[in-house]
């Protein structure tokens, strides 16, 4: 556990890299919802395959839901250092622009966005109440991202909308950052090979 | 040319019956040969994003899914195209959704697939094996 905490507060870095790093996050997730909601052409171009689309888009909701969640319960839990809490609460932060982006565009495209359930629902369906440490809540996080990024890669080829293709494409390069952070966090290997995101 | 009952003699009439029975259990046994530890991997990377065997996530929860009837899993709100099904979850069922789930359930939500036949047999496996470690009910 102190190699892990160890590991955890050097890739964080001191305070002010943090504060640095949220400035930086901030403004990703500004330009991620420009790109998405700003669209005027999705809302105009986007052909018959666009209630397919939606319903992909309101499945990678479906998604930032439980990720915002599921960083909420590791927040709350009490078991995370203060760094580790500041880059959850980050990571946290990405998901809720994802979340506005996304349901600004299903909005867009005339879709009804799929609603949040309960902090209490998530909880249960992500037996939180199984988190013992801060190793349990970075891992859980873990897992979480490394399924969205393989979830983000394999829908692209079944969007009608190369816009939204490629938005898929940036939301899953933010989740790969994510899930890279936090595997170093709990001092696991990098992948061994090449490609191995969404094989 | 007319074939009858009595056309058929009775040593040809078992060979068909054979080979009926051989078509039949074709596709079982084509989930069966998948690779239960890489279809354990496969599910793990390919479909966890969404899907857990125990919980209702983003998808619903697939540790029993093997048997059941589609769009039926207790708690899960599923789109209104998986809710009219009314096809049963067998291993051929699961690989042609697999293969291109709109194709099986027009309307439905899941907008994922796997493209390799390898991958989808052994995913299936997979989903047999906890069907199959299931004490009988």
């Amino acid at each position: 556990m102190s190699n892990l905490i160890t590991s955890s507060s050097s890739l964080i870095g001191p305070p002010a890299s943090r504060r640095s790093f949220m400035r930086r996050s901030g403004g990703l997730s500004a330009v991620a919802v420009a790109l998405l909601a700003g669209k005027d052409a999705l809302a105009q171009g986007i052909g018959g395959d666009m209630a397919k689309d939606v319903s992909i888009l309101n499945v990678a909701l479906g998604l930032e839901h439980e990720a915002i969640n599921a960083y909420q319960l590791g927040a709350g839990s009490g078991l995370l250092q203060k760094g580790v809490l500041d880059v959850a609460v980050s990571f946290q932060g990405h998901h809720k622009a994802h979340r506005d982006a996304l349901i600004a565009t299903i909005h867009k495209l005339g879709g009804t966005p799929v609603a949040e359930k309960k902090l209490d629902d998530y909880a249960k369906a992500l037996k939180a109440d199984t988190l013992r440490n801060q190793a349990d809540v970075l891992d859980l996080a873990a897992r979480l991202e490394l399924g969205a990024v393989n979830a983000y890669l394999g829908v692209i080829p079944s969007l009608g909308n190369k816009d939204l293709a490629k938005v898929a494409a940036r939301l899953a390069a933010d989740e790969t950052m994510h899930f890279t952070v936090l595997t170093n966090a709990l001092g696991r290997p990098l992948p061994a090979g090449a490609l191995s995101y969404g094989a | 040319m007319r074939r009858d009952a009595t056309f058929w003699r009775p040593g040809q009439l078992a060979g068909v019956c054979l080979a009926l029975l051989a078509g039949l259990g074709a596709p079982l046994a084509q989930a069966q040969s998948g690779d239960v530890q890489k279809g354990r991997q496969l599910f793990e990377s390919r479909c966890m994003g969404c899907h857990s065997l125990d919980a209702n996530r983003v998808g619903p929860a697939l540790g029993t899914v093997v048997g059941r009837v589609a769009g039926k899993q207790a708690d899960f709100a599923y789109s209104a195209a998986l809710t009219r099904a009314t096809h049963v979850w067998t291993p051929e069922n699961l690989q042609t959704w697999l293969t291109n789930p709109e194709a099986l359930v027009p309307g439905q939500a899941m907008g994922y697939s796997l493209s390799q036949a390898d991958d989808r047999r052994d995913v299936v496996a997979f989903l047999q094996s906890l069907s199959q470690a299931r004490p009988a009910q």
